[in-house]
């Protein structure tokens, strides 16, 4: 039977990663990601996961390393967070158009300057674009589930991408937490070897990631386009069979409590877990019309079908991002889903929130703030076009 | 259907004391009784001797859904006697709170300091740290001290946590948490309601 046990999350996450039977693990350390990598530099030290660990120079000697490593046939993991990940960037780009199945964990943190390593997700919304599979969690149970989910999902041959595990550093990555870590042979069962069909061989030599003239660039990102959009696919059909196995199920967008709920509030991460207690206590006291919550899981590629089924029957759509996208009409999910549903001709009202920057909490009480004066701009208006929420003038 | 919450625990300490690890430790007994918890650092660099804190949530039978660190606490626990001079350790503390401290003094003289605001726990950690483990590290000790002044765990549930926490070093550490739970004297402000 799986066992039930009170463990750091990212312990837990580097446990799983191990009995996923990863073959390389290259990384640089990085705060709030660091318990990750060390957890499984460990592993591979005392013997217990037969896997070559690559201590690189820098993020951008990570990724390139993992990379290789793919490219070969490995199963690939690594983390990083903030910095890091912006040190990767370029490499990003080049794993997914590549089609190189490397799953990453990001310990969403912060960017400089000032220097923050605490949690938001500006790291998180500047690899928008990169083409990778991007999966948000909300608690350690999601991280250890997701993080499975994500070498199945990057290695089918139906997708051939490389996925992130996105979790929020420290209100994730450093708490004690219940949970459920899977036997080793349910894993085995629900993670098959990995087939990479492309690999780097020098008996049969291949060039990957080739020079393309305009003859033939625009097809090239046309088709990466076409395999991340058709990998929800997927990704959907994994979530079900890891449900029918283990008995928790995911999706796109999550909802709670939205059956009768004309107001809804929209939170990606660790603080929709807050944002919950918020909407029971303000069910429980009845001063206000019925509130739900969705949440954001799959960010790459966009549930647009699944976000507008979502929010068909919302008058009101509160969204709370945890990053600005400076100088612009909105926080980037906020803009993003003002976009998927401007051709829809019901829309709720949106409001756009930006908080939770540098590691801020939103407090129960705070996630009630934000609706109640969100309802109120929906109804009555607002000079701006998104609100800074617990901004000190 | 009223929402019972969970019961939060704050911990004062000072980089290197061993606050997490007590949160740590408490928490995972707590989930081997079936319970539901989650402990966590306030995050940050961490720096060897500045004041930290580090938080605990339990909750007897529903996920603890909330993330933000505690504010208005059921019970403080207090490492480091100097703290009380330089962190206001009652912030938030609830009416019926619980402060279990770390002190040579008895509940009665911390009392006129601190005010008559809430129940009391003291115990003199250091000297039972420094005659059982031979350092004055006191987060174990203070377990001991925390598990008489309100019963959030099961003295038994922690055995298992400290000695995979602290392998060799566990038995004296538990001797320790024990000495402080028959050692620490409790001061209920009075019978509540």
């Amino acid at each position: 039977m799986s066992k039930r046990v009170g463990i750091e999350v990212s312990i837990a996450l580097a446990d799983v990663v191990g009995m996923a039977n990863t073959d390389v693990v290259a990384a640089y350390p990085i705060t709030p990601q660091t318990h990750i990598v060390e957890r499984l530099a460990e592993l591979v030290a005392d013997g217990e996961l037969d896997a070559e660990y690559i201590p690189v120079e820098s993020e951008h000697s990570a990724m390139s390393a993992c990379m290789g490593s793919a490219a070969a046939g490995a199963r690939t993991f690594t983390a990083t967070a903030g910095q890091g990940l912006e040190l990767m960037h370029e490499c990003l780009y080049v794993a997914s158009a590549m089609r190189l199945p490397i799953v990453m964990a990001v310990t969403n943190r912060a960017l400089s300057a000032p220097i923050s390593v605490w949690g938001d997700h500006s790291d998180v919304m500047a690899c928008r674009d990169t083409g990778w599979i991007q999966i948000f969690t909300e608690n350690g149970q999601e991280v250890v589930d997701i993080a499975l989910c994500a070498f199945r999902i990057a290695e089918d041959k139906n997708v051939l991408l490389p996925a992130m595990v996105h979790l929020d550093g420290f209100h994730l990555s450093h708490v004690i937490e219940p949970i459920i870590m899977p036997e080793q042979n349910q894993v085995d069962d629900f993670l098959p070897p990995n087939k990479y069909p492309f690999l780097l061989d020098p008996a049969r030599p291949v060039a990957m990631g080739d020079f393309a003239p305009p003859a033939i660039y625009t097809e090239m990102k046309w088709a990466q386009e076409v395999n991340l959009q058709k990998s929800k696919e997927t990704i959907l059909k994994t979530w079900k069979e890891f449900a029918d196995i283990f008995g928790r199920e995911y999706k796109p967008v999550e909802s709670y409590r939205c059956e009768d709920a004309k107001v809804l509030l929209m939170t990606m991460g660790s603080y929709s877990e807050t944002a919950m207690t918020t909407i029971d206590k303000m069910r429980e006291k009845g001063d206000c019309e019925n509130v739900g919550l969705l949440r954001l899981r799959l960010w790459r590629p966009f549930p647009t079908d699944e976000l507008r089924e979502a929010v068909k029957n919302a008058d009101v759509l509160i969204i709370l991002d945890r990053a600005l996208s400076f100088g612009a009409a909105g926080g980037p999910v906020g803009m993003e889903i003002k976009s998927a549903l401007y051709n829809v001709t019901n829309k709720p009202k949106i409001v756009n929130y930006v908080g939770g920057l540098g590691g801020r909490d939103i407090t129960v009480a705070e996630f009630e703030e934000i609706i109640k004066k969100g309802i109120d701009i929906a109804r009555n208006g607002s000079e701006n076009e998104f609100e800074i929420f617990g901004v000190r003038e | 259907m009223e929402l019972k919450e969970p019961i939060a625990i704050r911990i004062h300490g000072r980089g290197g004391q061993g606050a997490v690890t007590l949160a740590e430790v408490v928490a995972q007994a707590a989930i081997s009784e079936g319970k539901y918890a989650q402990a966590f650092p306030s995050f940050g660099p961490e720096r060897r001797g500045a004041p930290v804190q580090a938080y605990i949530r339990i909750d007897d039978d529903k996920p603890i859904r909330n993330r933000a660190g505690v504010v208005f606490p059921d019970i403080v626990v207090v490492l480091d006697p100097g703290l009380l001079n330089i962190v206001n350790v009652t912030a938030g503390l609830k009416e019926d709170g619980m402060l279990v401290i770390n002190t040579r003094q008895t509940p009665d003289k911390i009392e006129i300091k601190l005010g008559e605001k809430q129940n009391l726990a003291a115990i003199d950690a250091t000297s039972i740290a420094r005659e059982t483990l031979g350092v004055p590290i006191v987060n174990t000790t203070m377990i001991g001290a925390l598990v008489k002044a309100r019963n959030v765990v099961k003295i038994e549930s922690l055995l298992e946590p400290l000695n995979k926490r602290f392998g060799r070093l566990a038995e004296k550490n538990i001797s320790a948490m024990k000495k402080a739970y028959e050692n620490t004297l409790v001061k209920e402000k009075k019978a509540i309601g």
